[in-house]
């Protein structure tokens, strides 16, 4: 029964890595920009939600309230401002600026925070958890999947529901005809930025509440998030939330037959599952 | 004399070095429908692009009721009420059909004649397919979907970008019978046409190009056939 207990930890480690991807599928289905800085840049949501909770002495959960306009607000200046002038042709011009981004919001954040770590606190509920018979269950790691399924089902909705969704779909597909159409793709795109960073401002906050962060571990956050994008199959956001699930699920099987082996076991998911399916689980017909 | 709706004075066009427009002057007046016919590379669809702010240009080589919109970019070109249908029809891969038509009225202000409604009337096959994907269709069932789209804007001016590319006689002839419809909705129409016989049928006034020139104009009704012929291959005929 140890191995149920063990997957359905994993499930709930594969919400919060689905959280951290999700943003990063959201702007590169749209605009095909892989955002290296994505990884640093929830670690400054966790840092923007730590003030906002420390400053107003305010509950994680609200202090994320606040912090998620604000992080709306620099997505979009982020896009309009820097991004958008490099996105092209070549994709390299594109990751030198990211790559470059993630450089500078780590030694901002070192410079500001110090290199100590801090962590979200949520008092009691931080160890409050539920026994269903032989599994038992964490409340914040419960919480964090199920957030990430509401995510991906809200961004579902606006992808495949609204107005938004439709030029966001269409200037994926088709730039300078989505032009024709009278949808600016540079607003598009910077609307798409500021919404990933709402749903990067959603990771932060349960990876502040779930473990220890300081300036550096940005990177290492991109590398789960990439690597659930690429199992899940480029720019599907239902496949982003299954890529997290297996990396989840892998890292808490290694563990459990060796702790040094977690991280390594969901690295190892990830080249397994490439080895099977080239194209993720659930690619796009049209990439 | 009617309004001029659209006209380009003296437009020159360049992709890098290469110069593919060499002074171009058309115009439009309105309810007329207008036909610019040319071969291969004459420049018919730069003239397109061009109008449509994906070229940049001079903002005096082309104006819009007298207003100079040379350099407006896409976007501002549709505000002004000029839509366009490209080449090769360019539907959005990942809408349906009905979102096709959709994304076509993502910039209209208000009302107008066309909306979902009076699309399907005009072209029903598009009500019985409007679930499907925009690409899974043939190909006139594809280019009614691209003219519904520019129409979604409920446009003044409407641009059509070699509609007959690649389609069978008798579908071509399905695509123009919808455009009494769209002349009497209003919209004044410019079509860049590769096929002589069609374009002289619907036109009230042709221009032929040539290597990035007008070399003819005039009323389909006023031009010989071997003044046409000159003017389209540059030799007499």
């Amino acid at each position: 029964m140890i191995w149920v207990d063990t997957i359905v930890q994993g499930i709930l480690l594969g919400g919060l890595y689905a959280l951290f991807a999700a943003g990063l599928s959201l702007v590169f289905g749209i605009m095909r920009l892989v955002n290296l800085a994505h990884g640093d840049l929830i670690v400054l949501g966790a840092y923007l939600i730590l003030t906002a909770s420390t400053v107003f002495g305010l509950n994680p959960f609200l202090a994320a309230l606040i912090a998620a306009p604000v992080m709306f607000g620099l997505g979009w200046l982020l896009q309009a401002h820097v991004l958008n002038r490099v996105l092209g042709a070549d994709i390299l011009p594109p990751l030198l600026v990211t790559f470059g981004i993630s450089i500078v919001i780590q030694n901002g954040l070192l410079e500001g925070f110090s290199a100590d770590s801090q962590k979200l606190s949520v008092g009691a509920l931080d160890s409050a958890s539920l026994a269903l018979g032989p599994v038992t269950l964490g409340v914040m790691p419960l919480l964090t999947l199920i957030s990430a399924v509401a995510v991906i089902l809200i961004l579902n909705q606006i992808f495949y529901r609204t107005a938004l969704g439709r030029a966001f779909r269409a200037t994926s597909d088709d730039a300078a005809t989505a032009g024709l159409m009278g949808i600016r793709p540079r607003n598009v795109f910077a609307i798409a930025t500021g919404l990933a960073l709402v749903v990067a401002t959603i990771a932060a906050l349960y990876l502040g509440i779930r473990a220890n962060f300081d300036p550096t571990i940005g990177p290492a956050r991109l590398i789960y998030a990439f690597e659930a994008v690429i199992i899940g199959g480029l720019g599907s956001l239902w496949g982003t939330l299954a890529g997290g699930i297996v990396i989840g699920v892998a890292q808490a099987l290694g563990a459990a037959i060796n702790p040094e082996w977690q991280i390594l076991a969901g690295h190892v998911a990830f080249v397994a599952v490439l080895l099977v399916r080239p194209r993720g689980l659930f690619p796009r017909a049209n990439d | 004399m009617t309004e001029t709706l659209l006209s380009t004075h003296g437009l020159t066009a360049f992709y890098g070095d290469f110069q593919a427009l060499f002074g171009v002057d058309i115009e439009l007046h309105r309810g007329e429908t207008v036909a610019i016919i040319g071969a291969n590379g004459a420049g018919k669809s730069t003239l397109m692009r061009s109008i449509t702010g994906q070229l940049r240009n001079e903002p005096a080589m082309i104006r819009s009721k007298g207003e100079a919109i040379g350099t407006l970019d896409a976007p501002d070109v549709l505000a002004r009420g000029i839509a366009m249908v490209p080449e090769g029809r360019r539907l959005f891969p990942s809408l349906s059909v009905e979102e096709n038509l959709l994304i076509g009225a993502h910039g209209r202000k208000g009302g107008g004649y066309w909306q979902l409604e009076t699309i399907y009337e005009m072209m029903p096959i598009l009500r019985e397919r409007r679930h499907h994907g925009g690409t899974a269709l043939s190909g006139g069932q594809q280019q009614m979907v691209a003219i519904g789209r520019a129409l979604m804007s409920n446009p003044e001016v409407l641009l059509c970008d070699e509609l007959s590319l690649g389609l069978a006689p008798v579908v071509v002839k399905e695509i123009y019978a919808a455009f009494p419809k769209i002349r009497e909705s209003g919209a004044s129409i410019v079509v860049v046409e590769q096929d002589i016989g069609q374009a002289l049928k619907v036109a009230d006034r042709v221009y032929c190009m040539m290597e990035g020139r007008v070399t003819l104009s005039g009323p389909p009704g006023t031009l010989s056939r071997e003044a046409i012929h000159d003017a389209y291959f540059g030799v007499s005929a």
